[in-house]
């Protein structure tokens, strides 16, 4: 796919059997090109592919025990419901009556018995999307890989969907490889989940490990908002110059005046935008040390038009010196920002 | 303002032209031709009577000759169109999913190239390189391969027809496969199908509409060729005895009677084709 281009570069990953699994990470990050050599559409250059301790890495993808759900969901388009989750039973020629049985059961887990016989062109994009796992699911792999399959659903139906995949991975007690650009559905499903950039490996942990505890800037931008304060922006808060992080929703808004206990850092500034989202507040404030961050604020108590008149006013930020942490490398605050809004 | 308001207007006067067109000059012409069918020429005048009979079709069936062209045309035309479906699968293929663009370009731009040059120049082309001391004898004599027979038979007719449609065939073929995104052959190959089965169950069912409109263009001009079995073979087509009977007899009621013959076998193979669901992706 990318010829002599190197996509991904030392990707060390160890995926538990029966874990939810997700590769998280902006576009061309490589993520995809992993699961494609996994599924084995593309051949690695060096290293290998172990899958329960048999490499595969030279194995065709027909002979591998993955399956995948693709992205654009790959129906054939000539053949009906039922013969699409049948097709893979059918080519590994397994017996009639265990391959209806399986097919039933299939379209059954995924709601699909009244559509069987229906062709894909005439279904709804979450009714395809449930074809193409039943397709995938009815082969009972090792392994079940998903890239980016909820992408193209309206956000309603993908959350629901995330809540049914969740669910159904559990109770087949599979393992799935994930992959997704979209942090919150990482962090919603993920057993675990490794984020991704430039083909490398940033950060692999659980999903609070890598919300909490971000290990590189990157992450720390790309998992959540960029809040990082780096050089002489971090030493007017910390009194050191090594980067930091904080997240935007344990950062409470005060009075100029509050004083702050000694487990509590704090820093001074100007509300220079105010977003509104209903829920809560996302106010971004220039700090008077330089730099800027983002909090998040429930709106218990205020109006939007309370919260809009806050824009343009000096405000103390506060927080618990436990939600600061400390990044690995100098970090680039802006340069993750553009990553973040994708 | 008026044409805004009233789309129906609109159309009728967007429509009314080609519609005329279609309706006088082609439909109007094959009634015309279906009419001509049933009248006769006046053997001794050579002249035509407007009689209405069945005498031509009557003559078409008595005389064997003529189930004889009309079923050597089929069975050519039916050849020609296998060959070049077979033919054009692989190239079509390896156009659309295998080439690099350039290469792909230019593939695509030889099987155009041919439809540029004129049809007739094409045929002689082959006339010279089938003829007995033409360009294939001679090529073989070089080699020391002794010579063959094959201008102006069947064979060459075969050859030539082949080479001629074989652009008709391949166009259609090639939008189709094109068509065909990636992931479905690599799903199918995800599912535990090998090359060939991917082949027989996912890509030829979804290219058929486009193998089937293919084949049709190469079936049809066959059919209706008369220039060609005169230039580079040595038997007669249904077109032949059609031009010969206009022509050169002027019996253009029983030209008219032959010439439904071919109509009604296109009319069978695309209903045949229709029912093969040729037609559903269209």
């Amino acid at each position: 796919m990318f010829g002599e281009v190197v996509a991904v570069a030392g990707v060390d990953l160890e995926i538990l059997q029966g874990e939810f699994f997700s590769l998280l990470g902006p576009s061309g990050c490589g993520k995809t090109t992993c699961l494609r050599m996994i599924a084995g559409f593309e051949e690695p250059t060096a290293g290998r592919i172990l899958l329960l301790g048999q490499d595969v890495s030279r194995l065709p993808a027909y002979e591998r025990d993955v399956n995948t759900v693709f992205q654009d969901y790959a129906l054939f388009p000539h053949m009906t419901v039922a013969a699409n989750v049948e097709y893979g039973l059918k080519v590994k020629r397994i017996r009639v009556q265990e391959r209806r049985r399986r097919v039933r059961e299939a379209l059954r887990m995924m709601r699909l018995e009244r559509l069987e016989r229906r062709k894909p062109g005439e279904l709804s994009g979450g009714q395809r999307q449930r074809v193409a796992l039943a397709r995938a699911l009815v082969n009972q792999p090792r392994v079940l890989l998903l890239d980016e399959p909820l992408g193209a659903l309206d956000l309603k139906l993908r959350q629901q969907m995330q809540i049914e995949l969740k669910s159904i991975q559990e109770r087949m007690g599979m393992t799935f490889i994930y992959v997704t650009h979209d942090q919150e559905e990482a962090l919603t499903m993920s057993d675990r989940l490794a984020v991704l950039n430039q083909g490398r490996v940033e950060q692999v942990g659980s999903p609070a490990e890598v919300y909490e505890r971000p290990a590189t800037s990157f992450v720390a931008g790309f998992v959540g908002a960029s809040n990082v304060l780096a050089g002489d922006a971090a030493r007017a808060v910390t009194g050191q110059a090594a980067a930091f992080t904080v997240r935007p929703e344990k950062i409470r808004l005060a009075r100029l005046e509050e004083i702050t206990g000694a487990d509590e850092w704090t820093a001074t500034g100007t509300v220079r935008e105010v977003v509104y989202v209903g829920a809560f507040t996302r106010y971004i404030v220039d700090l008077d040390g330089g730099g800027e961050l983002v909090v998040l604020q429930q709106n218990l108590a205020m109006s939007s038009m309370q919260v809009l008149k806050t824009r343009g006013t000096a405000i103390r930020l506060i927080w618990n010196k436990e939600h600061n942490r400390l990044l690995a490398e100098p970090a680039e605050p802006k340069g993750t920002e553009e990553e973040v809004d994708r | 303002m008026l044409l805004y308001r009233l789309p129906g207007l609109r159309l009728l006067l967007i429509l009314s032209p080609p519609l005329l067109w279609m309706l006088v000059i082609y439909l109007g012409a094959l009634a015309f031709l279906f009419l001509t069918a049933f009248w006769r020429q006046d053997p001794l005048t050579a002249a035509i009577v407007q009689d209405w009979g069945l005498q031509n079709f009557r003559a078409l069936l008595a005389e064997g000759v003529y189930r004889q062209i009309a079923i050597r045309t089929v069975g050519i035309a039916l050849a020609v169109t296998l060959t070049d479906v077979v033919l054009a699968f692989p190239i079509a293929y390896y156009a659309a999913r295998i080439a690099s663009p350039r290469v792909r370009t230019f593939l695509l731009l030889s099987m155009v190239l041919p439809l540029w040059s004129s049809y007739l120049v094409r045929v002689y082309a082959w006339r010279t390189i089938l003829s007995g001391d033409g360009l294939l004898n001679w090529s073989l004599h070089q080699l020391h391969l002794g010579t063959t027979n094959l201008g102006f038979s069947k064979w060459s007719l075969w050859i030539v027809f082949c080479y001629l449609w074989l652009p008709y065939v391949l166009l259609p073929m090639y939008a189709a496969v094109e068509r065909i995104p990636d992931s479905l052959i690599e799903a199918s190959t995800d599912l535990g199908a090998r090359w060939g089965t991917t082949l027989s169950r996912v890509i030829l069912p979804i290219v058929w509409p486009g193998i089937v409109a293919g084949s049709i263009f190469a079936f049809s001009l066959t059919l209706g060729d008369y220039i060609a079995p005169d230039l580079v073979g040595d038997t007669e087509f249904i077109g032949n005895v059609i031009y010969q009977s206009v022509g050169v007899a002027n019996n253009v009621p029983f030209a008219a009677a032959y010439a439904i013959v071919p109509a009604l076998i296109m009319a069978a193979y695309l209903l045949i084709a229709r029912q093969m669901k040729a037609f559903e992706a269209l």
